[in-house]
């Protein structure tokens, strides 16, 4: 039984990082229709300024910054580079962003030099949990609180902010809502910082996790590519599916990696997707494109 | 007020759509702008809401000015918070939300103060709006759709307002009451826009009317002067274009109606 809580706690806790990932790259999705595979770049480069500014700032300053340095980078790269790109497809801009992630992690891999699994030296690092028989660890714990508060305050502002209402009317009728006075390029670049934002936020909690692959920064660069399912899962489109997706692909690791075997954990999450994707291709709560003919 | 003059758009690199397209709408006044399918209609709408980007296109010559001020070198948002709205072709209602959310979207760029008096307004002229507020809009019937596609418009309380197809695949007795309610809005002092491939309903409703044929403006005058013109009546008021070709008679020359100076 207390087997069983442990798994599922260590799901939980893995599958809010991966919400928190996901949610970013659907909410950048919903509004440029992009698939940013830049994402894990940007929580690898707000992982690297809390790593660079902590010595002289503390954890919480950078932490802090590093946030806002991984919500500014994704606002720079929407608006130097995908908004210039007037006539190209999102399919152009998809690849884009791969350029992009490989010059970001090939920079940061080339900084970081031997110092490449860095530990962010949470201050919550020991804290323990009991919890029926089983324990959650500290970046889980915090993971989970953090990510219900901020996953929580984005849907209360989705549903009914003035922000929310701008965001929803771009990503179902772009032309309408820029018919309606909606400022196209304001509700883009806030999608992406709040991005980027949710990115580095998840690695705060990533980087302190012995996870398949490692641990530290550039593993964290890898583990942020479980966002991707957990984004397709959900549907892409959906906000809540990616939370839903995230929390999927947090337990489908955790139990593999309880189960049968922690290289399996590894794919578990792939299979379960692809599983998912023959059943319902759009996702488990995707927008099913329909044609009339 | 608003001024089109020699306003030619293009799409890509190869598609003219528009020929130096001049007409203008005064205060207070309906134009309707009549053409078949591909005249260039909604083309010349996205000039005047700087939408043509939206749709790979350009305006390549000429200018779009509401009351002095250039329209076609700012972008969407700048436009509508002078106040000039568009209902696009097709409604395009934001399905997901709420009607009340429509509102709430449309209502954006109006002066906060304003918004109440122009829910009201739209309350008024849209009862159902009312009754049906907390319902997904993609649930409602076109002329539902229609109606709130106009009233999220009015929320900004427009000065000018332009209406592409209004009337499209609405049933006959609809069509009747698009026409009211484009008389109704234009008598709270709202200039009107007009573009309609339904010639008849568009002629009753509107002042003056301009006929745009391959892109180019082909007839422009007073409505009643259209009516009554054998060309529009032959071609957008219940003849054929074709039945002339069906005869053995030589073509005869067409009538051109003065050139409307504005």
């Amino acid at each position: 039984m207390s087997t069983f809580v442990q798994v599922l706690l260590n799901g939980t806790g893995r599958g809010a990082i991966y919400a928190l990932l996901a949610l970013g790259f659907v909410v950048i999705y919903k509004s440029t229709e992009v698939i940013n595979f830049a994402h894990g770049s940007l929580a690898l480069f707000g992982g690297y300024i809390v790593f660079a500014l902590k010595p002289t700032l503390g954890w919480l300053g950078a932490a802090v910054c590093g946030v806002l340095a991984a919500a500014a980078l994704a606002v720079l790269i929407e608006r130097v580079l995908l908004a210039r790109a007037k006539l190209a497809s999102q399919d152009s801009l998809a690849i884009l962003t791969i350029g992009v992630d490989i010059l970001i992690l090939t920079e940061i891999t080339r900084r970081l030099g031997t110092a490449s699994a860095p530990f962010l030296g949470d201050p919550y690092q020991d804290v323990r949990l009991r919890f029926l028989g089983a324990t959650i660890e500290g970046p889980e714990l915090f993971a989970l609180l953090t990510a219900i508060v901020l996953i929580g305050g984005f849907f209360v502002a989705f549903r009914f902010s003035t922000w929310g209402l701008t965001m929803r009317a771009q990503s179902e009728n772009k032309e309408a809502a820029a018919l309606m006075g909606i400022r196209s390029w304001r509700v883009t670049a806030s999608a992406w910082a709040l991005g980027g934002a949710l990115a580095a936020i998840a690695i705060l909690f990533i980087a302190t996790l012995p996870v398949a692959g490692g641990a530290g920064l550039t593993a964290a660069h890898t583990i942020a590519f479980a966002a991707f399912p957990a984004a397709i899962l959900g549907g892409l489109t959906s906000p809540g599916g990616a939370v839903v997706g995230g929390l999927v692909v947090g337990l489908a690791e955790s139990s593999a990696s309880q189960y049968i075997d922690n290289d399996f954990a590894k794919v578990a999450v792939y299979l379960v997707m692809l599983v998912v994707l023959v059943a319902r291709p759009s996702g488990l709560f995707g927008k099913v494109e329909q044609v009339r003919v | 007020m608003l001024k089109i003059e020699n306003v030619s758009v293009r799409y890509g690199r190869a598609v003219q759509a528009l020929h130096d397209v001049s007409f203008d709408v005064a205060d207070g006044e309906v134009v309707a702008v009549l053409g078949s399918n591909g005249a260039g209609k909604s083309t010349l709408l996205r000039a005047i809401s700087a939408t043509l980007a939206l749709h790979r296109g350009t305006v390549t010559s000429g200018s779009v000015t509401l009351d002095g001020t250039r329209l076609d070198t700012l972008d969407p948002a700048a436009i509508v918070r002078r106040r000039l709205m568009q209902v696009p072709e097709g409604r395009q209602v934001f399905g997901r939300m709420t009607v009340e959310e429509n509102l709430r979207v449309g209502g954006l760029a109006a002066e906060p103060k304003r918004r109440a008096a122009a829910k009201a307004r739209v309350h008024e002229l849209f009862p159902v709006l009312a009754d049906r507020s907390a319902q997904p809009a993609g649930l409602l019937s076109g002329g539902e759709q229609q109606m709130l596609a106009i009233g999220r418009a009015l929320m900004c309380d427009p000065v000018v307002l332009l209406l592409d197809e209004p009337s499209l695949g609405l049933a006959p007795q609809l069509i009747q009451r698009i026409g009211r309610i484009v008389t109704e809005i234009n008598a709270g002092g709202t200039a009107v826009v007009l573009v309609e491939q339904n010639a008849s309903m568009a002629l009753q409703v509107s002042h003056r009317a301009v006929v745009l044929e391959v892109g180019r403006l082909a007839l422009a005058g007073s409505s009643a002067e259209l009516a009554a013109s054998e060309d529009v009546q032959r071609l957008y008021l219940g003849g054929h274009a074709d039945d002339a070709h069906e005869t053995d008679a030589p073509a005869r020359p067409r009538r051109i109606l003065s050139a409307w100076k504005g």
